[in-house]
């Protein structure tokens, strides 16, 4: 067992864990944020994702000892108090939402796209996603709502 | 006086879309409750045998897990779908890989892995068989006797019911053969199955959990703990995508969950990783499908043959409904004058194959419209004017005889959708590129139609029923089985009740489906919800304005005479509260109903497979603009058009949405999604090596819809669910065959296959079509 602090949505953590345990189960198990959903294990789909210093992070790929001091942000974190983000807001008029499951991850996804690029091209959208799988949407719906809410000018 | 905004039609936020983009909602992994353990399941490692020995591995501390054998099962050993072929638990013999053998259940989810791995099954191996052509040489009887020997079901589909005649084949111009496969697809729903159950001897048991059809799982608890229904109670859990793979897997999974529960005398969460659920659980049937078609001259079908098999897996599932939908739409939206389908689902010792989106009908479309496109080439047609020759009208008859009443126009749609992609400068530029480029373009399309609701007498015997409560606030609460699971099932459900009711949308609730507390509206399947559920809504929620009518047409009354006969329509929500208060007050509750009722002029005839095969039909024209890469050898989408008449469209951006996933999943289907089976094992069982399109696949996909309102179903709908499945795989391989000149005939279609047919030599095999060197695939007969 190790010691790990680290902050996750802006609020200081210290806990006890296997240093091998995986953010994921951290995020899940200890702190009860089931926000972050696990689709494969492996670091495929992206529905685990959430920002761990201000990458975009696959939370099943990383082991807890390595989230040590880090400042972590899922999608619990994303609204601003009982207010939806712009992004999530964009994703419930847009329809980028269907069954769901991947959306946690979309969202960071995109949360961190819009940090790069202000106004993304179709293709960097493509590019920016292409590690978060959806199954239900073909995309179509999810790149709509990534340029509505760059043009809402989320990115500040 | 109030107008009612219009509600159907529009575009209202998802009703539980708030939650989704939260991360709040909350699906069944996300979901703890007190006391719970963790269950995990020990699977055959062999596709066929019978077992000589299971052996607990000493180094585990065995006492601290529950484990759970056929032995412990209280009713039938049995999960029951169609027939009782499928064990809940193997006992002697397995006969798939990753069968189930035993359950185990433990406190803590990480000490199961290694207890799995530590329970050693000997077996005597048997001799397995994996394809169609094994299972029909029945060299190995895996399943059933005599004529049903490897066989889960026939059907014979004859236009009128009579042969084709001889002199047919004798006289045709031309008689075209060709032969056409598709592989398995996982449906990689990225929410895996998963459930809780819980076991009390006085109320029996509970599952809640990730699934389509509440009502399927109950059934399949009645059978193995030998329960009434009242006390199998199921809770579908917000469902992370289902595709048809959370009908019929539910049943298994609930059930193993429900007999720890029982034994460990704890609830049991059993949720399965991504691995066991690709090798475990089921997928798209592949197929093979044979066609012999006599055409005129002047471009003419004159009869068809159609061989149509499915390989069914281990088990029969549901393989003989979705060979039903695949035979029915084999024929697709042509007139044929003859036509014989034969059609059958053989047995394999691979893991059974279920339910997925389109359910038989991608199978059989995709070999029709790849054969259109032959068949127009041998008789020197365009794929366009062959099948403006062919199509099906108002008015006409399908292959089952159905009479069609309602409004088609196939003509239309494919001038429009050609127009739309333009089709016609696009085939002449690449015509003209192509041969100076290494990446050939090419563009295709197919044109298909699909079914909407149970096939046949299905409707009929689902007796379907919907409710809809107040609450004690005075707002309507919808009660059906029908469920949510990224389709759109809440949201068009209440814009259909609001409607009605003339409410606005957020007034109206849809509880949880709990068949504690839902009456059974059907499974959600098949296209239905809409038609179907939809239309019982709607009766539902008049019968509910007739009740509250005397206490809202005395206000109407006083702003102005009413018509006796008509359901109230001037008020407010406000009133709506007032009389649904006043009536609480006066009754304490109010709760309508409404059953399905069979339109009088719906028959079918299960003998003969002819009549009514579906009260309504969806029609596409969806067209693919492909480039295949001479140097990579790889082929992609580059554009897509995709134009369906779907009768009343009650959420354009849900069903949009339904459209593009349902094309991304085609693409997938077309040109990456390979099951890689290794003496009957799931080789690429994982999100590695298993490909699935991601948002740098996709091409734009342009939907368009017509909307000639059906009688069917609520403010004119008909299904889409399944439809945008059955068109991509043979609009893009028509494609291909325009950019290369190969009529690739079977998918999924990968890289390695294109480089394999587009380096062989001449010698090897040729695709022209001079009927001097075509040999066997066609024959030009004398007339």
């Amino acid at each position: 067992m190790t010691q790990i602090h680290f902050t996750v949505n802006g609020e200081s953590k210290a806990l006890e864990a296997p240093p091998m345990k995986r953010l994921l189960d951290v995020l899940r198990e200890d702190l009860h944020l089931t926000g972050a959903k696990e689709g494969c294990g492996e670091g495929e789909c992206g529905s685990c994702s959430v920002l761990m210093n201000g990458d975009l992070v696959n939370s099943c790929l990383v082991p807890i000892l390595q989230a040590e001091g880090a400042q972590i942000t899922t999608i619990e974190g994303v609204a601003i108090t009982e207010q939806l983000h712009p992004i999530q807001q964009c994703f419930l008029e847009n329809g980028g939402a269907q069954c769901g499951i991947c959306t946690p991850g979309m969202i960071l996804a995109t949360h961190h796209l819009l940090k790069k690029y202000k106004d993304p091209s179709l293709l960097q959208i493509q590019e920016g996603l292409s590690g978060n799988l959806c199954r239900c949407t073909g995309y179509i719906r999810i790149f709509n709502a990534v340029q509505a809410a760059a043009l809402a000018g989320v990115a500040e | 006086m109030t107008s009612q905004p219009q509600i159907v039609g529009n575009s209202p936020i998802r009703k539980e879309g708030i939650a989704k983009v939260l991360g709040r909602a909350r699906y069944v992994d996300d979901i703890t409750l007190p006391g719970m353990w963790f269950g995990a399941t020990v699977r055959s490692s062999i596709p066929r045998g019978r077992i000589t020995s299971i052996a607990f591995d000493p180094s585990i501390p065995w006492h601290e897990y529950t484990i759970v054998s056929a032995a412990d099962i209280p009713g039938e050993n049995c999960i029951v779908h169609l027939t009782k072929d499928h064990p809940c638990l193997a006992v002697t013999h397995v006969n798939h890989c990753e069968e189930p053998i035993l359950l185990l259940a433990h406190p803590n989810r990480s000490a199961l892995p290694a207890a799995v791995a530590a329970v050693h099954i000997t077996y005597e191996e048997l001799p397995a068989i994996y394809s169609i052509e094994d299972s029909e040489k029945k060299e190995q009887i895996i399943w059933g006797e005599g004529e049903s020997a490897n066989t889960f079901k026939t059907y014979l589909m004859q236009k009128d019911q009579k042969p084709i005649p001889d002199e047919i084949w004798q006289t045709a111009d031309y008689i075209v053969e060709g032969e056409y496969r598709t592989g398995a697809q996982e449906q990689l729903y990225i929410e895996n199955n998963g459930v809780i159950a819980e076991y009390d001897a006085v109320k029996g048991v509970t599952v809640q959990g990730s699934m389509q059809c509440p009502y399927y799982l109950v059934h399949a608890l009645e059978l193995v703990f030998n329960l009434p229904a009242e006390k199998c109670r199921v809770i579908q859990t917000e469902t992370g995508g289902a595709f048809g793979g959370k009908e019929d897997f539910p049943s298994v999974i609930g059930s193993h969950a429900a007999l720890l529960a029982m034994k460990s005398g704890h609830p049991v969460k059993l949720c399965y990783d991504r691995a066991e659920d690709m090798a475990a659980t089921t997928k798209r049937h592949p197929s093979r499908t044979r066609h012999r078609t006599a055409v005129s001259k002047d471009g003419k079908l004159l009869a068809g043959e159609i061989d149509f098999a499915i390989d069914g897996g281990a088990y029969a599932t549901l393989s003989p409904v979705v060979l039903s939908r695949g035979t029915i739409h084999a024929p697709g939206p042509y007139h044929w004058p003859h036509l014989t389908v034969r059609a059958k689902a053989m047995t394999t010792n691979i893991p059974p194959h279920g339910a997925f989106r389109g359910f038989g009908a991608p199978q059989s479309i995709f070999a029709l419209e790849r054969h259109m496109d032959k068949i127009a080439k041998v008789v020197g047609l365009t794929p366009e004017e062959f099948r403006r020759r062919n199509f099906l009208a108002t008015g006409g008859h399908t292959a089952t005889g159905q009479l069609l009443k309602d409004p088609v126009d196939m003509q239309h749609l494919l001038t429009r959708a050609l127009e739309e992609s333009n089709y016609h400068a696009k085939r002449e530029q690449f015509d003209r590129d192509n041969p100076t480029s290494t990446i050939k373009r090419g563009i295709g399309f197919a044109t298909f139609f699909h079914g909407a609701g149970f096939t046949g007498s299905g409707e009929r015997r689902l007796n379907s029923l919907v409710e809809i409560e107040l609450t004690p606030e005075g707002q309507p609460r919808l009660l059906v089985s029908s469920t949510e699971f990224g389709q759109g099932t809440n949201t068009i459900l209440c814009q259909i009740a609001a409607q009605t009711l003339h409410l606005p949308y957020d007034q109206i609730l849809i509880a949880q489906p709990d068949t504690g507390h839902v009456p059974n509206s059907g499974p959600t399947v098949a296209s239905r919800t809409a038609m179907v559920v939809g239309k019982l809504v709607q009766r539902a929620a008049q019968s509910l304005l007739a009740t509250l009518a005397p206490l809202l047409s005395s206000r109407s009354a006083a702003e102005g005479p009413a018509v006796a006969s008509e359901l109230p329509h001037d008020y407010t929500p406000e009133d709506f509260r007032h009389a649904a208060l006043h009536y609480l007050a006066e009754h304490g509750s109010l709760k309508t109903e409404a059953r399905y009722q069979s339109p009088g002029d719906i028959f079918w005839d299960d003998e003969t497979y002819s009549g009514e095969a579906y009260p309504a039909y969806a029609w596409a024209v969806y067209v693919a603009e492909v480039a295949v890469d001479t140097t990579t050898y790889s082929a992609s989408v580059t554009n897509f058009y995709a134009l369906q008449e779907v009768g009343k469209v009650l959420h354009p951006i849900l069903a949009a949405g339904q459209i593009e996933g349902g094309v991304a999943q085609g693409i997938g289907y077309a040109l990456y999604e390979k099951c890689t089976w290794n003496n009957g094992h799931l080789a690429n069982n994982q999100m590695t090596n298993y490909i699935m399109p991601t948002s740098a696949d996709v091409p734009p996909i342009h939907v368009t819809f017509e909307e000639i309102p059906s009688p069917h179903g609520a403010f004119g709908a008909k299904g889409i669910g399944e439809l945008p499945m059955d068109g991509p795989a043979p609009a893009i391989l028509n494609a291909i065959e325009h950019a290369t000149g190969i009529a690739f005939t079977e998918i999924p279609l990968l890289p390695e296959d294109i480089f394999e047919r587009m380096t062989r030599t001449p010698e090897a095999g040729s695709e022209s079509l001079d009927t001097a060197v075509a040999g066997p695939i066609f024959s030009e007969a004398t007339a």
